[in-house]
């Protein structure tokens, strides 16, 4: 055997061993689907759910003979949070590894550097997290579509049942990006409709970790209820600095949104009876059988129940997979196109659709409650599902405000 | 803000105390390390970073919060005369740029490292149970363990103060900042002095990091702003000057906290309107002497 040879098969075979599972779904001609995502920095959790539960979709669909008899490849990228490598990244996936579908983007501000690039170069794009842009003009385009709740709807109805229920004096703390701004936004239209008042509210940069610096005023100002619009990581040192300050002996706390790695990181003490939405929450198993399939096939793979973020991911996933089933063709356009025209689907906790106009995904959500630890049943029970939201086109805003004719 | 009352503003200066003060930590370390042998520390953030990890595994091994708080800053200095000895030791003599790139390099290699050690994702310390309570202030209620944080700082930076000011070693380290030349003639070991003072420097930004862990989390990024907010805490008070590190922190620290109270957005952007403010007055820094950078 001359060396070279003898290298060539020798890297080959080491490979091949490293990386079984790539080598095998390469095999063949997979279709491919490219996902960014910001698996380093405050939102490493979640990205790192929304990966497992892609994985998830990608085996459960590639187990049963793939799609068009070919199998799915999902390749996931770190955008770092970063707007500009969201961009850089999404374009080496679309031209370097010909992905034709591309899913991902856990940022308000990087979803959209990724749909610019998918836009750009004519590719099929589902977020799969929260904004009110990418479903509204200019932002979104015609193969752009938004599996996940947004500010706009989570505000909506979180804001109003937290005003009904819990206070109507409000102070606001909010990320100062995209999503955090969409969302003081709302809450705060929410509320005065509710014949409510918001005392203050104050942003921070996001990917903070310090937060003593707002608290006093806070204090001082005795609202009923403080919202705090603080995601990822921040969300936990925020809290923790909260209570250390003794702020949730002095008023209700509540959020946008509960999520599970970081009700797991914080720990029950810290969020028990902090109030949320969230778009799913393992319980749901107990109900609706289409959780329970992703419960169960997560659980097996990872040995803990899946998140909510990454059930965005699952469905999303499997979307690409109906359509490209629907369409007979791996192709963006004939894929859009096919999705909108079968737009009902129900892949994890009850039934959704496509609105034609903005081609955002309608679904349930739930409000829910930091359970208190001696209530607990098993390490992962965080939340008492306090409320279910149904799905509704009039939590959003109309396809007329969004700019669409 | 109608509802301005004088508790509220006390309770946010105390709050601007305790920023301050992890402040002066970090920036004691750096004004130290450059003050004696010109060594812009870019690593510092990620030594800092380090030392708040070393405190979480170490708490977790040993249940002793205590313990950690001791033993982790040990653990980083250790770390920290590693570097020394090894990696910037050979830059010696250069540019000053020499170092700065070196320290650069090496405190994104500790944040990937960290990230394919212990994950990509952040871990929670706790106080420990003696400090997890609230403080009545009179005017505010404060949470104990950040007055422990003043304490501990307090006491730190008088004991290197004393260190610097009333012992022998502590003379030499002076004399080495002022006349790296004279000192050698006069017999004096300066590798073994750097050394020292990068362990010294260093052990200090560990402390910070565990320090800072119970109130803002433990996470691969943590070091990366604040390294910058203590670079501007070093020039604001003049490179190499321990006075100097000490006000310009306390100030940094109240700059943060009382813009959050009237302008929150501008809080991060405040901290470098003082610093260039201070350099068009005081092009060295408050307490700084020209020509060191030269």
């Amino acid at each position: 055997m001359h060396r070279r040879s003898f290298l060539v098969t020798g890297t080959a075979a080491a490979a091949g061993l490293a990386f079984p599972a790539v080598l095998r779904a390469q095999g063949g001609d997979a279709i491919k689907i490219g996902f960014p995502g910001p698996t380093t920095g405050p939102f490493g959790a979640l990205a790192k759910d929304q990966q497992q539960g892609a994985v998830v979709a990608m085996e459960e669909i590639n187990a049963k003979g793939g799609v068009l008899g070919r199998k799915l490849e999902v390749l996931f990228r770190d955008d770092q949070l970063k707007p500009a490598v969201g961009a850089q990244r999404t374009k080496e996936l679309i031209e370097n590894e010909k992905c034709e579908f591309i899913v991902g983007g856990l940022a308000a501000h990087v979803q959209m550097a990724i749909n610019e690039q998918t836009k750009k170069a004519g590719k099929l794009f589902i977020s799969v997290s929260q904004s009110d842009e990418i479903s509204a003009k200019p932002d979104a385009g015609p193969l752009t579509f938004h599996e996940a709740l947004n500010p706009t709807i989570t505000g909506r109805a979180v804001a109003a049942w937290i005003a009904q229920n819990l206070g109507k004096k409000w102070w606001i703390v909010y990320a100062d990006y995209a999503w955090g701004k969409q969302n003081n936004a709302v809450f705060s239209e929410v509320v005065k409709k509710q014949g409510g008042t918001v005392l203050g509210a104050t942003p921070y940069p996001l990917g903070n970790a310090e937060f003593s610096a707002h608290l006093p005023k806070i204090v001082a100002a005795k609202p009923e209820v403080l919202i705090a619009v603080t995601p990822g990581a921040d969300d936990i040192a925020f809290l923790k600095q909260a209570a250390s300050f003794g702020l949730k002996k002095e008023m209700k706390i509540a959020q946008p949104l509960h999520w599970l790695p970081y009700l797991k990181e914080g720990g029950p003490d810290l969020y028990a009876d902090i109030y949320a939405g969230i778009n799913f929450s393992w319980q749901l198993e107990d109900s609706i059988p289409e959780a329970k399939n992703y419960v169960s096939l997560y659980r097996k793979k990872y040995n803990e129940p899946p998140g909510d973020y990454g059930a965005y991911a699952y469905s999303a996933i499997h979307e690409v997979a109906r359509g490209i089933a629907l369409a007979k063709a791996v192709n963006s356009d004939a894929v859009a196109a096919a999705l909108i025209a079968n737009p009902a689907y129900n892949h994890y906790k009850g039934k959704q659709w496509w609105r034609a106009c903005d081609r955002k995904s309608f679904q349930d959500l739930w409000i829910v409650k930091g359970r208190d630890r001696s209530k607990m049943k098993g390490e992962w029970d965080f939340l008492d599902i306090v409320q279910k939201v149904a799905a509704s086109e009039e939590l959003d805003r109309t396809c007329k405000e969004k700019g669409f004719a | 803000m109608a509802d301005l009352t004088l508790a509220t503003l006390a309770a946010q200066v105390f709050t601007g105390l305790v920023l301050g003060m992890i402040l002066v930590l970090l920036a004691i370390g750096l004004s130290l390390i450059f003050g004696l042998m010109t060594v812009v520390n870019f690593a510092h953030g990620s030594l800092y970073m380090l030392g708040a990890y070393f405190g979480f595994f170490l708490v977790a091994y040993t249940k002793s919060f205590w313990l950690a708080l001791v033993v982790a800053p040990m653990l980083v200095g250790v770390f920290g005369l590693l570097v020394e000895r090894f990696l910037v030791r050979r830059l010696y003599g250069r540019s000053i740029d020499d170092p700065l790139l070196l320290t650069f390099g090496l405190s994104l290699v500790l944040v990937e490292a960290v990230r394919l050690v212990w994950g990509k994702i952040g871990l929670t310390l706790d106080p420990p149970p003696a400090l997890a309570g609230v403080v009545n202030l009179g005017f505010t209620y404060f949470p104990l363990y950040r007055l422990f944080v003043i304490g501990v700082t307090v006491v730190v930076l008088v004991a290197l103060l004393l260190f610097l000011e009333k012992t022998n070693v502590g003379l030499i380290i002076r004399a080495g900042s002022r006349d790296p030349v004279m000192v050698r003639a006069l017999g004096f070991d300066l590798g073994r002095v750097w050394l020292l003072v990068f362990g010294i420097g260093t052990a200090l930004a560990g402390l910070a990091g565990i320090l800072a862990g119970p109130m803002r989390g433990v996470y691969a990024e943590m070091g990366v702003t604040i390294v910058i907010e203590s670079f501007v805490v070093v020039v604001v008070g003049g490179m190499g000057s321990l006075p100097g590190a000490i006000v310009a922190g306390l100030v940094i620290g109240q700059v943060v906290s009382l813009t959050t109270l009237f302008a929150p957005k501008f809080a991060e952007i405040m901290v470098f309107i003082v610093m260039a403010l201070v350099l068009l007055v005081r092009p060295s820094g408050l307490f700084g002497e020209a020509g060191l950078m030269e």
